[in-house]
């Protein structure tokens, strides 16, 4: 049960994907992970009935004290995008925090995307592409790059270690999947750390 | 391929002009050029009523949004486009208005889940109050709104040979709500809530409900059972429901490639497949009894069919169920025999 | 064992470990994967002896659960929505009948027009079915109420409706501590029914009453609720005892003491409700909050208790009474006879619509500055609805309201192209 407030430090999470594309499952492995490393997390999906291929949005807090407030996370700290084709379906970037991370599945670069403009408004490194279906495709024979994107989040954001995904992902996706997937969430961590510079412990 | 669509002189009230691409795939379906235009599907003309018309949500490969075309724009051309349709809940539904927009280019309600039949009834016995039973009604729904929940208002609506015809899309779960079994969900077959844990093989034998056979034995004006494997053969049935009155039923099988993991462009393989092995009996029947049957043109073993659904995957493979697939095939066999499928077989014997 | 789990998934497995013998299913939205969890672990075995049933209607869902009951099974199903209200002559049966049945309710908003979205509208629409209606604020509560709710049921001989936020709790992955079979056997007994249909010991259930004596059965159902006031929360200090939190009851208080603006919910939107407060208080404003945990049976004396020191009361509902305005206001209110405070309806949430933490900041704002209407509904979109209300009063054609406003959104299909 809920307890008094006590001040924390909340990070929130926005995924959009579309059906079919595991935007929920995202969400869900993220929660997982972060509960692994002993920190609150919440993950839920806005929701709608059963349809592959419509837009999906899904949300993950991760705090140290209790997470209370159950609205959609509106002022997201970092954005996953699985899918391009949504940029200009949807408004993915609202609320985007000033300091927030993007990280967005596709061959393309930001600038070819069209996208400068959010890259630049957030600080450097932030702001990333990557090819998560191909590392998927790679590793695990299809382009889900669902649970390659939460690894390079992890290396993104910094707000998970690469184990915790990747243990959250073995345990949700038995055998071959499961490593399927961890390796791609692997190289798309490896990938991140590359573009970014920055390599996470 | 054909160009743009001129324009039908002859155009009758109810269907409308639309632009049209035909694209020659290799089928025997839409577009036979060596047909007469007669004979041609109504799918196949370009006035056609489009009465799903484009921007809908379904799924791809959604055989329901295939067969509530095909049915639609058959009983649209047949009542000259004087129609109204009441819909259960269900996917058909959902995809088709989401707001604030509609793919329904008739009149159209949706009520509640159980009430289809009986809604529809309602609005034929307006229509007659009023003078007006020169307009028709369908009722549709899916499986779960038809054999299920639907179930008592359908067999009141038969009951009561109320000038209704209902059509049942048959994908054999409820869909919408994330592929849960429904009474139409045949043995064998993976669910959310009849998977295939320890030695469960997924949905149990002996259950189910043949509501075509139920309708037969409420001694309704026609029923009819259909595929979206054969538009041709859909229509007339539509047509022929259409021309008469009384409560009228028809069943159309149509599959999902969402809840049943097969791949989105074997729907119409699926259902072709599934008349061939004997597995959905394809036959009409006029006043309680069975006029006529389409035989298989080449009968298929049933493991052709299971093996293309993720949903039979548990019966293959290392910890295959080989009993139980014999027992499917004793399934279709015995469909077989009782309806006389094979040429040279005997006539319906149940 | 604490762990990162799905709300479904959480009640799943423990109403499994209240060893339900007879389930039924019926498939609706939000409440899916409850069901197919349990369906899970029938089939593996896990949850046995139990008849999981999968039947063709909610109306046969309550209804196989009557016989089951009534034939000495602890049952057990999941609704919400339509389903709850389709199955509404079987709900009063069941507790007319006296029958102990546990049940789930996913909340979700009643059609037309059809949404599948949470809000109070189906539990709120049953709430003199007889049944008890406990209200869960997130899914640790959602699966503690459940073990509690198979005790009180069987106590009282009256059936329990747990409502938890559809796809708000039950689509929520979050920590929930989900109890060990053998705590839930050490605090549920085995079901012992008063009645039961017994060839052994033939009795005659569901007979005809007349007005000879159909007012002191109807009474008796009252006075067995009325009991509930003192079991439930007898409940709650045992589960409490028992697995070490705090869960149920009738009613909880957040930062109650002196507080001048007191606001009355219930469920998950307490969350996001005691966030707010915590940042008002902490810009020295006196408010708390008062969660109402048990809404049948209504605990009169526990609400007025904790309001009638306060200034003003914000009741803050998740359905309408069409015609009427607020639902567990006009509860409170009873609470509150005699006491002379500033009283406050706001509807909010109404088919999912997400109640934000500024929307709230903002409505309670004005509530302490006393700007509010007795009756508002949160975040509304007055334009559109001065829209169609002159629409309407210029003569335009009747009809379904949703329709007109697509209408005016401009997209119905009228016709083809």
């Amino acid at each position: 049960m809920t307890q008094s407030g006590e001040s924390g430090e909340m990070f929130q999470v926005r995924v959009h994907g579309r059906g079919g594309q595991g935007a929920v499952t995202a969400a869900e492995l993220l929660s997982i992970a972060g509960f692994d490393e002993g920190r609150h997390a919440q993950a839920f999906p806005s929701f709608g009935s059963e349809r592959t291929g419509a837009p999906v949005v899904s949300f993950c807090r991760f705090d140290s004290v209790p997470i209370r407030t159950r609205e959609p996370v509106s002022e997201p700290d970092a954005l996953i995008v699985q899918d391009a084709t949504l940029i200009h379906q949807v408004d993915l970037f609202a609320g985007l925090a000033p300091q927030g991370y993007l990280l967005l599945n596709s061959t393309h670069s930001l600038a070819e995307l069209g996208l400068e403009e959010i890259a630049e408004r957030l600080p450097a490194g932030h702001a990333l592409t990557v090819p998560a279906s191909e590392i998927a495709r790679r590793n695990l024979g299809r382009p889900l790059a669902n649970a390659a994107l939460l690894g390079g989040f992890a290396a993104l954001t910094g707000q998970l270690r690469l184990e915790s995904v990747q243990d959250a992902i073995r345990e949700r996706f038995p055998g071959a999947a499961g490593e399927g997937n961890a390796a791609a969430a692997a190289e798309c961590f490896a990938a991140v750390e590359e573009a970014t510079g920055v390599t996470r412990a | 391929m054909s160009g743009p669509p001129k324009a039908d002189g002859a155009a009758d009230a109810g269907t409308r002009h639309q632009r049209v691409r035909f694209y020659q795939v290799g089928s025997h379906v839409v577009g036979n050029r060596l047909l007469d235009p007669e004979q041609r599907t109504v799918q196949a003309r370009t006035d056609r009523s489009n009465t799903l018309t484009c921007g809908h949500r379904a799924c791809r490969g959604c055989g329901e949004a295939l067969g509530a075309r095909y049915v639609l724009d058959a009983a649209m051309r047949a009542s000259g486009g004087e129609l109204v349709a009441a819909n259960a809940t269900g996917c058909l539904e959902v995809f088709s208005t989401p707001f604030p927009e509609s793919s329904w280019q008739l009149p159209w309600i949706h009520s509640v889940f159980g009430n289809a039949p009986a809604v529809a009834s309602g609005v034929a016995a307006a229509l007659r109050a009023k003078g007006r039973d020169d307009v028709r009604v369908i009722g549709q729904g899916g499986d779960g709104g038809t054999v299920d929940i639907g179930f008592g208002c359908l067999s009141g609506m038969f009951e009561r040979n109320d000038d209704v015809l209902y059509v049942c899309y048959d994908n054999e779960a409820y869909m919408n709500t994330g592929v849960q079994r429904s009474g139409a969900t045949p043995p064998a077959a993976r669910t959310a809530n009849t998977k295939p844990i320890a030695d469960h093989p997924g949905n149990r034998f002996g259950q189910g409900k043949d509501l075509p056979r139920i309708a037969i034995a409420h001694g309704i004006p026609y029923v009819a059972t259909a595929t979206v494997a054969e538009p041709h053969d859909l229509e007339r049935k539509v047509e022929t429901a259409v021309g008469m009155r009384g409560a009228r039923y028809i069943h159309v099988f149509v599959p999902c490639p969402l809840g049943w993991g097969s791949a989105s462009h074997d729907t119409i393989k699926l259902a072709r497949l599934v008349k061939e092995t004997g597995l959905f009996p394809v036959y009409e029947a006029v006043d309680g009894e069975v006029v006529g049957v389409s035989k298989i043109r080449r009968q298929v073993p049933v493991e052709e069919y299971l093996k293309l659904q993720r949903r039979y995957a548990h019966l293959f493979g290392e910890h295959g169920r080989p009993d139980i697939v014999e027992r499917l095939q004793a399934g279709a066999d015995r469909n077989i025999r009782e309806f006389g499928l094979l040429d040279g077989d005997e006539e319906v014997q149940w | 064992m604490l762990r990162q789990i799905e709300g479904s998934a959480a009640i799943a497995e423990t109403v499994a470990r209240c060893r339900p013998e007879v389930v039924c299913a019926y498939p609706i939205s939000p409440q899916t994967h409850i069901v197919e969890g349990l369906s899970d672990l029938v089939r593996a075995g896990e949850l046995a002896p139990c008849e999981y049933m999968m039947v063709e209607s909610e109306f046969a869902a309550m209804s196989v659960c009557i016989g089951a009951s009534a034939a000495g099974a602890r049952a057990y199903t999941a609704t919400a929505s339509q389903g709850l209200l389709f199955m509404a002559e079987a709900l009063f049966n069941a507790s007319g009948l006296g029958l102990p049945i546990v049940m789930t309710v996913a909340n979700r908003a009643v059609g037309s027009p059809i949404n599948i979205w949470n809000d109070h509208s189906d539990s709120m629409s049953q709430r003199d079915s007889g049944w008890l209606q406990l209200y869960a604020e997130d899914n640790q509560e959602a699966a503690d109420l459940h073990v509690q709710a198979f005790r009180i049921a069987e106590a009282l001989s009256l059936p329990v409706m747990v409502c938890m936020d559809g796809f708000i709790l039950t689509h929520a992955y979050e920590r929930v501590d989900v109890p060990s079979a053998e705590q839930v056997d050490a605090f549920l007994p085995a079901f012992e029914p008063r009645q039961v249909l017994d060839p052994a010991d033939p009795m005659t259930i569901g007979a005809m009453v007349g007005p000879e004596a159909f007012a002191e059965v109807k009474y008796l159902a009252h006075a067995k609720q009325m009991q509930a006031l003192d079991v439930i929360p007898e409940v709650a200090a045992d589960f409490e005892a028992a697995f070490g939190r705090r869960s149920g009851g009738l009613v909880r208080g957040y930062r109650l003491e002196d507080a001048e603006t007191i606001v009355v919910a219930l469920g998950s939107v307490l969350g996001t409700i005691e966030d707010t407060i915590d940042a008002m208080r902490e810009d020295g404003v006196s408010i708390g909050a008062l969660a109402i945990k048990s809404f049948r049976p209504f605990p009169m004396e526990e609400v007025r208790a904790a309001l009638e020191g306060a200034k003003r009361v914000v009741v803050l509902e998740k359905a309408l009474a069409v015609g009427v305005g607020g639902i567990v206001s006009a509860n409170v209110r009873m609470a509150l006879s005699g006491i002379q405070l500033h009283g406050y309806t706001v509807i909010a949430g109404l088919g999912g619509r997400p109640i934000t933490g500024a929307s709230l900041r903002r409505l309670f704002d004005d509530a302490v500055a006393d700007r509010l209407e007795p009756l508002s509904f949160l975040d509304m979109d007055w334009e559109r609805i001065e829209a169609e209300l002159k629409r309407m009063a210029a003569g335009g054609r009747s009809g379904p309201h949703a329709e007109n406003i697509l209408r005016e959104v401009g997209i119905v299909a009228g016709g083809s192209h």
